[in-house]
């Protein structure tokens, strides 16, 4: 008898593929290719934020044995113009941020490189710099697209008017600091020229955006760079885009005449691979006495650097959150002398929703109402300023069963309630979203006679579980186990796709791998009668945009829950709890998925109570940067943390159902534990991070 | 300046100024290479090692023993601990040349393949995977049952 083979990879926890490598040390990351006669470069920094450098002298470096080559603006190779002047490295005596290359080494050893580049003298015409933010800056602009994609401003209905005559409303500015991605693998390069080209091992969370940037900057044909990103140790946003140390290490390599590496150090990773932007935002709410939202209002100030800038999206989710018919977002930046701000998770939403989320908690406690009860009441029909609806959405969902697991009902609203000796216990709730963004794709899936299929497509694994899950996805659509499913991600070479970043891989990735792994099976169906011809077979596929994203509003949603204890005597804040309940759509891998949402909860407790990059405006630069002074959350800052979802069935985002959830976890815990803070001591902390100071009298 | 000509992109860069001072006591001043062996999970490695390589940075980039990563350089991340004679150590901060007789364990000292983990490693194959965090971990252990 003959029986359906039925395959159910997609839902199931099947252990990371990668995992072995990782765990035994074998899997080798972009620094660690072992390259033939290989020479280390080391960069000199500008010790100014603003002026230009009148002489370098590298006399002295050029002595020291074991220097190959001494670069800076006078000698460097000329690039082609590049579109971002951040990586437009020694072409032009310009400087434009405290930490920018000024000169670089190149040498045998990383020890005389690094010397060297000590040795070299560089003297500077310094001009005044301008690097403090304010709201109250005369010179604040409005980007013509935020974030290069959205309106910088909406406006619908009478704010003003409609404040004015609110029965209940709030008024406050909350201020979130700079903050640094910090992935836990520096960036590095390799460059490797050739007859045939350029070869970059380059630690990057998309190889083609980088090998487009190089090879344009560098003036070859894209085809004869070849960039490989088989495994990355985190970017969190940081990875994104280019940035100046690959070309400095393409540039080194084609002076030197021979192979370069380059790994940043974690103090040169604060100055030159971008950080979030603070953030200055001030929210008015206006509720009638049921609590219902007449109007909502969130006004953004945000920096930008002069020589490249992402504009922080920060009110967008404000925009789609809850039902109001007089609301306005805005977003204005600051342009200044400061190293250049990039993406970081949940660039725009996470920080936006501290801010939103906190001041929902305020106009709860104004209007005399449970915050959940006050987020139920607002939940709007459509998406409020789109008027489109939403292909699911989760949230109420969310906070009840999140209520539920946290005993939310059991909770006395009144602050300093819970004491125990001189601990202040208090909780705390906020809501969490991230849209379903999903790019262009292209994926080639072959087979051959003995039914091993091979899926290739270049996408990115910084630590996510994309290795797996995009293993899964081909499972399922090829109808075989994932054991006779070998993928090959994170090269240049293989099919286009967009980088990992705006939790769009999974879905965009499985879409292309969806569509090659039909069309496959078209072809074998169609063409061979169902039995593989003897050189294999292959087919491609391609996601491009999906047409339901004109019709609705998608996003994933989710609940925070944070339980704290404040020392009464020091202000110390602990988070013994935290629960997240999210709304994701189908989640493709519960192991992997668990991971990604408690990283990203444990990410934002970071946020909550440490993170925080410190710019000296005497000399316009981070500070305290490295991890003694720039303190990430660790294993003894973290309590218990439960993840969960609820089943949410979408059959509008994707074949898969699957919504991204590598930033949802960070969104809104941050909020969460500001919350539960107020909660146990009465103290409302607006202004990030949670640090003791502001807790003690 | 023409890239080409300028004595910085010759493989055998010189001072421009045969007066300088600096440069001439530079050359002198040759670096300090030693002959060292180190014992990396149970096999001897000979090799020469300039003075200032720190233990990380033999091991990675002189052994070819990528294993043990470079987090902060600072021993602030704790991605380069490895075991020296039994105990933890932070890679970065010790210097190769310090350290000739030790025994060092590395992640890969552990398993010999996928099949044969150490408990622990098999414990992060799940998705926290982290040689990093495993190395430390058992570090940990085994310096605490030791000194039981």
């Amino acid at each position: 008898m003959k029986t359906q083979r039925i395959t159910r990879a997609t839902g199931a926890p099947l252990n990371r593929i990668d995992g072995v490598q990782k765990v035994t040390g074998a899997a080798n990351y972009a620094y660690e290719y072992p390259v033939e006669g290989v020479a280390y470069v080391f960069p000199v920094q500008s010790t100014i934020a603003k002026g230009r450098v009148v002489s370098i002298d590298a006399c002295a470096a050029q002595a020291l044995p074991g220097v190959i080559a001494v670069l800076w603006h006078e000698n460097a190779p000329r690039l082609a113009p590049v579109e971002d002047a951040e990586l437009a490295v020694f072409q032009s005596d310009a400087v434009a941020y405290h930490g920018q290359f000024v000169a670089a080494v190149v040498a045998e050893t990383s020890e005389t490189a690094r010397q060297a580049a000590n040795l070299v003298a560089v003297r500077y015409e310094e001009q005044p710099h301008d690097v403090e933010l304010r709201a109250d800056r005369g010179d604040l602009y409005t980007p013509e697209k935020l974030g290069g994609v959205y309106e910088a401003d909406t406006e619908s209905g009478d704010v003003e008017a409609a404040l004015t005559s609110a029965a209940v409303s709030v008024d406050h500015t909350y201020t979130t600091p700079a903050e640094h991605n910090n992935p836990l693998e520096p960036h590095a390069t390799i460059a490797i020229w050739s007859d045939e080209g350029l070869t970059l091992y380059d630690s990057n969370q998309g190889a083609h955006i980088i090998r487009d940037v190089v090879a344009a900057a560098f003036r070859l044909s894209p085809e004869r760079v070849r960039v490989i990103a088989r495994y990355v140790g985190g970017g969190f946003g940081s990875k994104s885009h280019p940035h100046p140390h690959t070309i400095l290490t393409v540039m080194a390599a084609q002076a030197a005449r021979r192979p370069v590496k380059f790994a940043l150090t974690r103090q040169q990773m604060f100055a030159l691979v971008g950080y979030r932007t603070p953030t200055i935002q001030r929210i008015r709410l206006g509720a009638n006495r049921n609590g219902q939202l007449t109007t909502i209002a969130h006004d953004v100030v945000a920096q930008i650097s002069n020589t490249r800038g992402f504009t922080e999206t920060t009110a967008i989710a404000t925009r789609m959150m809850y039902a109001a018919p007089n609301r306005r977002t805005t977003h204005r930046f600051a342009r200044l002398d400061v190293p250049a701000n990039t993406l970081m998770r949940a660039p725009g939403e996470c920080p936006g929703m501290f801010a939103l989320e906190s001041a929902m908690d305020e106009l709860a406690i104004a209007c005399g109402l449970d915050p959940i009860e006050l987020r139920i009441r607002n939940e709007p029909a459509v998406d409020p300023e789109s008027g489109r609806p939403f292909s699911s959405r989760g949230l109420i969902a969310c906070l009840r069963e999140g209520a539920q697991r946290f005993s939310w009902a059991q909770r006395d609203p009144q602050p300093r309630a819970r004491r125990d000796g001189p601990w202040l216990i208090g909780t705390g709730v906020a809501a969490s979203t991230y849209p379903v963004r999903q790019y262009p794709a292209t994926a080639l899936v072959q087979v051959d006679r003995a039914g091993r299929y091979q899926v290739r497509i270049d996408a990115t694994d910084i630590g996510t579980g994309a290795w797996t899950v995009l293993t899964q996805i081909a499972a399922d659509a090829l109808e075989v186990p994932p054991e006779r499913v070998q993928l090959e991600i994170g090269d240049s070479a293989l099919p286009r796709a967009f980088v990992a970043g705006a939790s769009s891989g999974t879905a965009s990735w499985g879409w292309a791998i969806f569509n090659a792994a039909s069309a496959l099976r078209t072809r074998l169906r169609e063409e061979y009668g169902g039995s593989v011809p003897a050189g294999g077979l292959s087919a491609s596929g391609a996601f491009d945009t999906n047409p339901e994203a004109q019709q609705f509003s998608m996003h994933a949603f989710g609940a925070q829950f944070a339980e704290v204890r404040v020392n009464v005597d020091t202000g110390e804040v602990g988070v013994p709890r935290l629960l997240g309940v999210f709304a994701a759509g189908r989640i493709i891998n519960p192991q992997t998925a668990s991971s990604q949402l408690l990283g990203g909860m444990t990410m934002g407790l970071s946020m909550a109570l440490h993170e925080a990059s410190v710019l000296d405006p005497r000399f316009g630069d981070y500070v305290n940067h490295d991890f003694a002074e720039y303190h990430i959350a660790t294993n003894a800052d973290v309590g218990a943390v439960d993840v969960t979802w609820i089943d949410e069935e979408d059959p509008h985002v994707n074949p898969m159902g699957a919504k991204g959830i590598g930033e949802l976890g960070i969104v809104g815990t941050a909020a969460a534990i500001a919350n539960a803070v107020y909660h146990a001591t009465g103290i409302r902390i607006r202004d990030l991070p949670i640090t003791l100071d502001k807790l003690l009298p | 300046m023409d890239l080409e000509s300028h004595p910085a992109n010759g493989l055998r860069p010189s001072c421009a100024q045969a007066s300088c001072k600096e440069c001439a006591s530079l050359r002198q001043d040759a670096r300090k290479y030693l002959e060292i062996t180190l014992r990396v999970n149970g096999a001897t490695h000979r090799l020469s090692v300039d003075t200032r390589t720190t233990l990380l940075d033999a091991l990675r980039e002189r052994l070819g023993l990528t294993d043990s990563k470079k987090g902060c350089d600072h021993g602030q991340c704790g991605a380069c601990t490895i075991l020296l004679d039994g105990r933890r150590v932070t890679s970065c901060l010790a210097l190769a040349v310090a350290h000739q007789d030790a025994q060092i364990v590395t992640i890969e000292g552990l398993a010999v393949d996928g099949d044969h983990l150490h408990p622990l490693q098999q414990a992060f194959k799940l998705p926290l995977a982290r040689s990093t965090l495993v190395r430390t971990l058992l570090d940990l252990t085994t310096e605490e049952e030791e000194h039981r």
